[in-house]
């Protein structure tokens, strides 16, 4: 690993004997979950439990003519069958916008349709019964009349005025514009040598969670209090949503989140049918249960992606790139989702286009258009896929235009590792990126010279082998500006309370979740190191508003940068309190102790002084036995939020190696290295697997992954069986290497590294396909890359 | 995603379970490895009132030899053919397909008979048995019928069976000594459907086909043995040959449309399996070089 700062002089909290910091140890809920003893919602059973079906529209747009649903309501275990009107009476409908996006409008969505449904797949009906087998034979007897209406279903034609505005009130079917402008672009563009043009295309698809969105909702109407069992990344905002909408106070919504079987950001968000099931609680007064099935997942989850961007960038012989433009249109669905809206995937790609580069020259417009589609949100590495395949494709457009090497051109042009703090061309400060030291790392790590060198022998044998490179910037550690500003209750800050037991032991409560990823981990190795004490000591506890401290959750590749801090300061202050506390107890100094291995040492020498299960006795037990005028704090708590910079942003630089077969189309997969700067890195097993991970989602998009709609806005391929995953026989080794720039905004410096992976993957294998296909004179610039898109740009069938 | 409630009869004896057949007919169906036909009603594609699960009938596992003919038990699982030394040594080919069918998970449960049954235009056994030139052997209360491949797939998930009759065995000559095979598939991934799939059986000598037998599939609404394999049988294969070879090929099939192939795509996978099969088989790896026609 390559440290690009300086080293501090002396130890901090973090590098202190035994640290747990910068070391791959077993992540503490492994034995839980492997030996299938973990706690997911559909494990949840409560007393007088019901299950809930949703009765879903077939049709993309439709009038609801009538439900007529007495033929249901007879059938054996039904409790209820509930409209939208009728559930309209304990929830509030919503609307999903932002004020710090100008402009972004969008219509009042209900947890169930009223009148009307907008995409296929919407809810119309709940079926609630003692079983969901019960409820499902009682969900196909609900007879619901509709009168088709026309579907905007084209992006490209949504804002055609010939074409029908799916919500009157709103004027148009434009929900969201940003222009922006930056530098003299024309100038520039007539100043270069070669100007090259292009249009990608980006496919529709979804994060497809192991386990599907699922929610227990609990009203107890003794104690006016509704528990939440659901799996999401952001407790405390489905608090507040949940209150808000059903005329409670947050003090009267409990959320609990315990395992969860995966999330990439489906989960961040308040889904319509999941309101339906808080609002049936509060309406039966009993708990119930929704389990989205994979085909109602397929359909309702999130969408992402469906983008078409124009781009342009002008170079000069001598390599070096002038200025970008980007036009970019994206459907969303029929509504702007709710809290984050809709517009911030397009927003973002305004924002990162040209980001890793030196030139200031950038014009951009994004518009986002309503569709009679699935709703479209944030789904991992927001935006930046588009953005780094936008970027990354011009600039290898533009390298083969003058005839410079891919790898050349960028040297010319990526801002240089010295020249931070510097700002982007939309405006978005770096304050310290290593795109240079990783790309020197990726070129040692692939041998490009030897691969070169390889592919040109294969290709004298008509084996076409590419190589595709791809810098990237990401977004992480988010402060208040992500949503904060623009209205959402979305808490960009995180809090951590750690206390010491009865028998020294230590538990932390944490206001970041975990999916999966290791949150549960890096806490227990933070508060192990600051600590000293063994991590097998630590318990951490996360995920339910009545016993963690405040906090945003985990998204946005926030969780270690921001909790990660939160739960270093707290710790720091417990272990001042309890060497207070021991200098008390053993007539020392608090200078002169230190707590190693669970126990209190000298400085000094290292030698032990008192256990910490013994102080604890101590202090809880023999509190007579302290000197007069000490009151021993065993339990701490500190929060964390970025203040200096709205976004801790991090960087890296991928490549792909890959074969096409052009008689068929076929893409193999051969290596991916990945080299990143997520700054401190906390666990580097968990790191590296975050970015391998990220890497299959986002060669999930470039190669396989498609929400496939017909033009009627039938999604046609909503099963396992079509919608293709990407799976671990098609997937190549992926070598992930790190440089390292922490962040100086916290003691810890960790950035994220969630995302980092899911942004470059796509952009990488794109460009080693256009590197593959050079002899054939043809460029592919859609993904996914089906064999069907090859070979037709091969003109072969 | 719970399938409608149905009644459920685990079958004694094939007797039992064609008693219940024959009198429960279309309302019915049988449960074998269950891979194809528990998805379908856990999505409510389909609803029968009772199922017959076969899965206790000992008497329909099993690979026997015997005569110069493989007999396969309609309950013989997809891991089984793959383990089977018999498998192994009398029709490798038969081996290569199986490895192609979806996943372990699948294939600890598939059975032969259920696929065959289930005649999914896309899936590799029905092609295998074109090539092979199996028989089936379907019993119902009035004895047993010995029905030849080639005239037991009739359309998509459509065979020549009656509801009320039980896929029993495959019977599958063993081929010659100096036989040949090739086994291909593309799929997107691994274990996927087939986009095209061939399985091809071929006795060479002295670098000529003296028989060719090319079982397509996904080219259909059935598994297909090509005609156009006459055109490679008892000449030299050159490229122009080989070309006419394809050409005749793309006049047989009808593909169907799907979101992964069109059928002009299709028709062009053929080809490039065709031209890599006769390349594979002849060692030719010149018949490659430019691509099919």
């Amino acid at each position: 690993m390559t440290s690009t700062q300086a080293s501090p002089d002396t130890l901090s909290a973090l590098d202190r004997p035994n640290s747990y910091i910068g070391k791959s140890v077993p992540r503490p809920n492994l034995d839980r979950l492997l030996q299938g003893r973990g706690l997911y919602v559909s494990d949840i059973e409560l007393p007088r439990i019901a299950h809930v079906v949703f009765v879903r529209s077939p049709h993309a747009h439709a009038k609801i003519k009538g439900i007529d649903a007495s033929a249901a309501k007879r059938m054996p275990g039904v409790i209820g069958v509930v409209s939208g009107e009728e559930l309209a009476t304990v929830i509030t409908p919503w609307v999903g916008v932002l004020s710090h996006l100008k402009g972004l409008k969008s219509a009042p969505q209900s947890a169930i349709a009223i009148d009307r449904v907008c995409w296929q797949g919407e809810a119309v009906a709940a079926v609630v019964a003692s079983s969901r087998a019960q409820a499902e034979d009682a969900a196909e007897l609900v007879s619901v009349e509709y009168e088709e209406l026309d579907a905007v279903t084209d992006m490209r034609s949504a804002l055609d005025p010939a074409i029908s505005v799916i919500h009157a009130s709103l004027g148009d079917n434009l929900a969201f514009e940003r222009n922006h402008e930056a530098g003299a672009v024309d100038q520039a563009f007539a100043e270069s040598d070669e100007v090259v043009e292009a249009e990608f295309v980006f496919g529709r698809h979804t994060g497809v969670t192991l386990e599907p969105r699922a929610v227990v909702a609990d009203w107890n109407a003794a104690e006016a209090r509704l528990t939440i069992y659901q799996g999401t990344q952001a407790p405390h905002m489905v608090q507040n949503i949940a209150a808000l909408h059903l005329g409670l106070k947050e003090s009267q919504v409990r959320v609990v989140c315990k395992d969860v079987g995966g999330s990439f950001g489906i989960k961040v968000h308040i889904y319509a049918d999941e309101m339906a099931t808080y609002a049936l609680s509060k309406l039966l007064r009993r708990p119930v249960k929704f389990v989205a099935d994979r085909v109602e997942s397929f359909n309702t989850d999130i969408h992402a992606r469906d983008h078409r961007c124009k781009g342009k960038i002008g170079v000069k012989r001598d390599g070096i790139i002038t200025a970008f433009e980007i036009d970019d249109l994206t459907g969303i669905g029929p509504y702007s989702m709710y809290p984050r809206t809709s517009a911030i995937e397009a927003n973002q790609v305004v924002n990162l286009v040209g980001g890793p580069y030196v030139t200031k020259n950038y014009r951009a417009r994004a518009r986002v258009v309503f569709q009679n589609k699935n709703v479209m949100c944030q789904y991992r590495a927001v935006g930046h896929p588009i953005a780094c395949s936008v970027t990354e494709g011009l600039v290898d457009l533009a390298a083969m235009k003058i005839g410079v090497d891919p790898v050349e051109i960028r040297r010319r042009n990526l801002i240089a590792d010295d020249a931070y703090p510097c700002a982007s061309p939309s405006g978005l400060r770096f304050e310290q990126l290593s795109h240079h030291a990783a790309l020197t790392k990726l070129v040692a790590m692939m041998e490009y010279d030897a691969l070169r060198a390889e592919q040109a022998s294969l290709r004298a044998k008509n084996i076409h082998r590419g190589i595709g490179i791809a810098s990237f910037i990401e977004v992480t550690n988010p402060s208040a500006a992500f949503y904060g500003v623009g209205g959402a209750k979305i808490s960009s800050q995180d809090g951590v309370a750690v206390r010491l037991d009865a028998q020294g032991s230590v538990i932390c409560q944490t206001s970041i979740t975990e999916q999966g990823q290791g949150s549960e981990s890096l806490t227990a190795q933070i508060v192990g190191s600051v600590l000293g004490v063994s991590m097998d000591r630590v318990r951490v506890i996360l995920g339910d508003t009545d016993n963690t401290p405040y906090g945003g959750g985990t998204w946005a590749s926030r969780g270690a940068g921001i909790g990660g801090e939160a739960a270093l300061q707290a710790t720091k202050v417990l272990r001042k309190n309890i060497l207070d506390v021991a200098a008390a107890i053993l007539q020392s100094i608090p200078g002169e102790l230190d707590i190693v291995n669970n126990a209190v040492v000298n400085v000094a020498d290292g030698a032990p002084r008192v256990e910490l299960s013994e102080l604890a006795r101590i202090v809880y037990f023999r509190p007579d036995t302290l000197p007069p005028g000490i009151q021993p704090e065993l339990m701490a708590t500190r929060h964390f939020v970025p203040r200096e910079y709205p976004f801790a942003f991090t960087n890296g630089v991928q490549a792909s190696w890959l074969e096409v077969d052009t008689d068929t189309g076929f893409v193999k997969l051969l290596k991916h290295w990945v080299v990143e700067d997520c700054g401190t890195i906390i666990n580097p097993q968990l790191v590296d697997e975050q970015i391998r991970g990220g890497v299959v989602q986002g060669l999930g998009a470039a190669l396989f992954e498609k929400c496939v709609y017909d033009e009627r806005g039938q999604l046609t391929n909503a099963n396992m069986a079509d919608y293709l995953v990407p799976m671990a026989g098609e997937m190549p080794d992926i070598d992930v290497g790190h440089v390292i720039s922490p962040t100086m905004e916290s003691e810890l410096g960790a950035k994220g590294a969630g995302e980092a992976g899911t942004a470059g993957a796509a952009a990488a294998v794109t460009n080693a396909v256009n590197d593959a296909l050079r002899p054939f004179g043809t460029i592919v610039t859609e993904i996914p890359l089906t064999p069907q898109v090859i070979l037709t740009a091969l003109g072969r069938i | 995603m719970k399938a409608s409630a149905f009644a459920y009869a685990r079958a004694t004896s094939v007797a039992n379970a064609l008693e219940l057949l024959s009198v429960h007919g279309e309302r019915a169906k049988v449960l074998s490895g269950g891979q194809s036909l528990l998805p379908a009603m856990n999505l409510r594609l389909i609803a029968p009132e009772l199922i017959v699960d076969i899965g206790q009938l000992a008497e329909l596992r099993g690979i026997v030899v015997k005569g110069g003919v493989l007999t396969i038990g309609a309950l013989t699982r997809h891991a089984d053919l793959l383990k089977s030394p018999e498998i192994a040594t009398h029709l490798p080919l038969l081996k290569d397909a199986v490895a192609h069918i979806a996943h372990p998970a699948i294939r600890n449960r598939g059975t032969i008979g259920g696929s065959l049954a289930q005649a999914d235009p896309a899936s590799e056994l029905p092609a295998c048995m074109l090539t092979l030139g199996a028989t089936i052997i379907a019993r119902g209360v009035g004895g047993e019928r010995r029905i030849a491949a080639s005239e037991f797939f009739a359309g998509i998930y459509e065979t020549a069976l009656t509801p009320q009759e039980l896929l029993v065995a495959v019977e599958l000559p063993v081929p010659p000594k100096n036989s040949t095979y090739f086994f291909h598939e593309f799929t997107r991934r691994h274990g996927d459907y087939a986009i095209v799939g061939l399985a091809a059986l071929a006795a060479v000598e002295d670098g000529r086909f003296d028989d060719l037998c090319l079982g397509y599939f996904a080219v259909r609404d059935r598994p297909l043995l090509a005609k156009s394999a006459g055109k490679l049988v008892d000449v030299a294969v050159t490229s122009a040959v080989l070309s006419e070879a394809c050409s005749a090929l793309a006049e047989e099939l009808d593909p169907l449309e799907d979101q992964q192939a069109t059928p002009a795509m299709r028709r062009h996978l053929a080809k490039v399996l065709l031209t890599r099969c006769v390349a594979s088989l002849l060692a030719r790896r010149d018949l490659c070089a430019g691509g099919p026609a």
